[in-house]
């Protein structure tokens, strides 16, 4: 047992080295309480990917290569995944997982591999002097709370002061991220903020909406993931809360959040970074890799929310890599050049067009200091009737005034703590 | 023809008492630590260690410290994640609090932390037993998460509630952080998991550890010849949560360098362990390391051969994973109740026969 096993383990390493792709570790998770948001992002992760592959060849010449690991929301399994997948070249790391992804900050660091944590992660990651090899853009959690907080104000006639705010959060890492953001927006525009912390994964919450139900808050805030978005719609028509006034951030609005609670979830509000619409790509997609039999899923969640978004993550994955190409003038990059391609990224409307995706996001430019982008998310409405999510604003930007000195000062303390001079790399 | 005692004299009582009393038993045990000590830290890589002997090694401390609990001393214990999490959360405050002290007496102290706060835990065993006791342990598995998700002074008012270990140094190399090599860490582990089990192993074999199994055996008959129940249970209860505590230093340290209390110290963790102790054997050392490289090394060896060998969808592999895992437990529980350690033993009593048994 134990020699099967590290031959295949020595038999394992050995392949991953041979070849000479462009390689992109996905670690997924499909399965797990997180596996309902897990399955679609991947999916459109991978097949991004796939596209390119079969379309283009690649980008500049070079295949790309997914090699997918399960994590299952696990840190532990995380860890196992990144350093099984680490020694085969790995490009870029997205792993999906607000904890992992605190795991991985540190060694992703240490090993000179880039980490992008696409709208989760460590927020203050946007200060690209103190984290050089992550990156966090389009934008990330503090901007997500502020886009909610300007929907709120531009709905209200810029004024809140009347108001009150509650935040029903994942108690975790990733729920208590926005915390501090909304805590100083609201001395800023004097709402009232009321914070419900929701157990993970989520499966119980009648007394927290009890409890809103007897503090009747104007708006509800929610930072949720996997099964808790479902609960807490379902117990929000349950006690008959407004539809309209309860916003999700962009991890709580899919479809299979508000499907399970039927014509009740009907005027849902959510965040999101991509304008959910029919792009051309997904057509590209669905006849060249889906039909192809090519997919990484069984196909059906083409166009959903998280599998665009996973799509645009695989996107700027592969627009960095062209990037990194143009730049040193190799077709087969390494992980360092990669980082030079992400932090010198540039993501225009024109560009946007050109890859069958307008306004698929925000354009935003990176830049040395500034790993977050442009900040920007839209606010999306769910249409029980058709069963979509219809963009019902252009993109918001963030109030950058209160955002970027607690980005500042987060990320000096991290600095401090762990011996890093600020710099470019 | 092996492994028998026949010709193995013993001349003096102390040679008589030695933990391990037969050759062939000596010899092992010294082989192992050599290519532990030895010849696995010039082999190992980054894979090695972080994904497969460092977790097992740190595993391997946290099931000895409930096997004393459980199984030397018959307490049933749920709350070991929330015993681990004190380990973590001490040695996250003493080591940004004292930057320059050296991290063996942090995690030593961890240690000791998480041993004041078990006893605390372990009173209620003084009136209840069985399953009201495991409930009461439960109480301090939630309670102990609760208490680090909800205080900001535990996690140094970080935004998000995670702890993070900075970069410390023993002997000029990096143990723990980003820049800890496969080695320091590998053998970091290795120097507490010898002093634990070395330690435990003696602990059982003297008055404390006779004390714990008479507890075990039958309180009441135990009480009657002059063991002092409370001693017992109480001592049982700060070692065990010593050891764990320093496990769960390590596992945040060492192992993964950043923590979130609820995920990683969650009721699962301490339902890991138990299996760790049921499977590897209840009331032995050898059984908890046993255990934990079953639990450790399955998982992995599983992924490793559906879906780096065999190419099977990762889905696939993962759920096949808990049918395997919790197939195997079925069986050995089934056909072995007394866990791997028990088959060791009868392994070993077939050996003293071979090759003429009677």
């Amino acid at each position: 047992m134990k020699r099967t096993f590290t031959a295949a383990a020595v038999a394992a390493l050995m392949t991953g080295s041979a070849s000479a792709d462009l390689v992109i570790p996905d670690l997924s998770y499909r399965t797990g309480p997180y596996a309902a948001g897990g399955i679609p992002f991947s999916d459109g992760y991978q097949d991004y990917f796939a596209l390119l592959n079969a379309r283009d060849g690649g980008i500049g010449g070079e295949e790309i290569r997914v090699v997918e690991c399960e994590t299952g929301y696990n840190t532990e399994k995380g860890v196992e995944c990144y350093e099984s997948t680490k020694g085969e070249g790995a490009l870029v790391y997205q792993p999906l997982s607000t904890g992992i992804t605190y795991q991985l900050i540190p060694k992703a660091t240490a090993d000179g591999i880039p980490l992008h944590t696409m709208g989760y992660g460590r927020t203050s990651a946007a200060d690209g002097e103190v984290f050089n090899w992550t990156f966090n853009y389009p934008a990330n959690y503090w901007d997500a709370a502020s886009v909610a907080v300007n929907y709120l104000l531009d709905e209200n006639g810029d004024d809140l002061s009347e108001t009150s705010v509650a935040l029903v959060y994942h108690d975790s890492a990733y729920g208590a991220e926005p915390i501090r953001t909304l805590e100083e927006l609201s001395a800023k525009h004097g709402f009232d903020l009321s914070l419900f912390p929701v157990t993970p994964p989520g499966q119980e919450q009648k007394s927290t909406w009890l409890q809103i139900r007897r503090e009747r808050p104007d708006y509800v805030v929610m930072w949720g993931w996997g099964v808790m978005n479902q609960v807490a719609i379902q117990e929000a028509a349950n006690i008959n809360f407004p539809m309209e006034n309860f916003i999700g951030n962009w991890w709580a609005g899919a479809e299979h959040d508000v499907t399970p609670a039927g014509a009740a979830a009907d005027g849902y509000k959510a965040l999101n970074m991509n304008r959910i619409q029919d792009y051309p790509v997904l057509g590209e997609i669905q006849t060249q890799v889906i039909d192809a039999g090519m997919g990484a899923g069984d196909g059906t969640n083409v166009g959903k929310v998280l599998y665009v978004r996973g799509m645009y993550a695989a996107m700027l994955a592969a627009e960095a890599i062209a990037n990194a190409q143009e730049i040193h003038g190799v077709s087969d990059i390494t992980a360092a050049q990669m980082r030079d391609g992400m932090e010198q990224l540039e993501i225009t409307e024109a560009r946007m067009e050109e890859l069958g995706m307008a306004g698929v996001g925000p354009s935003f430019s990176v830049s040395c200091e500034n790993h977050g982008g442009s900040g920007e998310g839209l606010v999306q409405q769910w249409n029980a009737s058709d069963g979509v999510f219809e963009p019902l604003t252009d993109f918001i930007t963030p109030d950058d005034a209160v955002i970027d000195p607690l980005v500042e000062a987060d990320a000096a303390a991290f600095a401090e703590e762990n011996g890093i001079s600020p710099g470019c790399l | 023809m092996l492994y028998r005692e026949a010709g193995d004299f013993k001349t003096t009582y102390r040679a008589d008492n030695q933990t391990f009393p037969i050759l062939f038993d000596r010899v092992g045990f010294w082989i192992t630590l050599a290519v532990a000590w030895l010849i696995v830290p010039l082999v190992i890589n980054d894979y090695w260690a972080n994904a497969i002997l460092v977790p097992f090694l740190i595993y391997a401390i946290a099931a000895i410290g409930l096997n004393i609990l459980t199984g030397y001393c018959g307490q049933v214990s749920l709350g070991t994640g929330g015993f681990m999490a004190v380990g973590a959360y001490a040695v996250y405050k003493l080591m940004t609090a004292f930057p320059d002290v050296s991290m063996v007496i942090h995690i030593l102290l961890a240690g000791g932390i998480t041993a004041i706060v078990g006893a605390l835990f372990g009173l209620p065993s003084l009136r209840i037993k069985g399953f009201y006791l495991a409930v009461a342990t439960l109480a301090a598995q939630f309670f102990l998460v609760w208490l680090f998700n909800k205080v900001p002074w535990f996690y140094n008012y970080s935004a998000s509630g995670q702890i993070n270990a900075p970069e410390r140094f023993l002997f000029g190399q990096a143990i723990t952080g980003a820049n800890a090599g496969p080695t320091a860490q590998y053998l970091i582990c290795l120097a507490f998991v010898t002093f634990c089990a070395l330690l435990a192993r003696n602990l059982t074999r003297g008055t404390v550890g006779r004390s714990w199994m008479a507890i075990r055996d039958m309180d009441i008959a135990a009480e009657i010849i002059g063991v002092n129940p409370l001693r017992a249970k109480l001592t049982a209860f700060a070692v065990s949560s010593f050891f764990i505590g320093i496990a769960g230093a390590l596992f945040f340290a060492v192992y993964l360098g950043a923590v979130e209390v609820g995920e990683a110290f969650g009721i699962n963790k301490s339902f890991l362990v138990l299996f760790m102790c049921i499977i590897g054997g209840l009331g032995s050392i050898f059984g908890s390391f046993a255990g934990a490289a079953f639990l450790v090394l399955l998982p992995v060896a599983l992924k490793v051969i559906g879906a780096d060998l065999l190419g099977w969808p990762t889905q696939i592999v993962s759920h096949l994973q808990l049918v395997v895992v919790g197939g195997l437990i079925m069986f050995f529980l089934i056909k072995e109740p007394h866990g791997l350690a028990q088959l060791w033993r009868l392994t070993k009593e077939k050996l003293r026969l071979w090759p003429f048994p009677y």
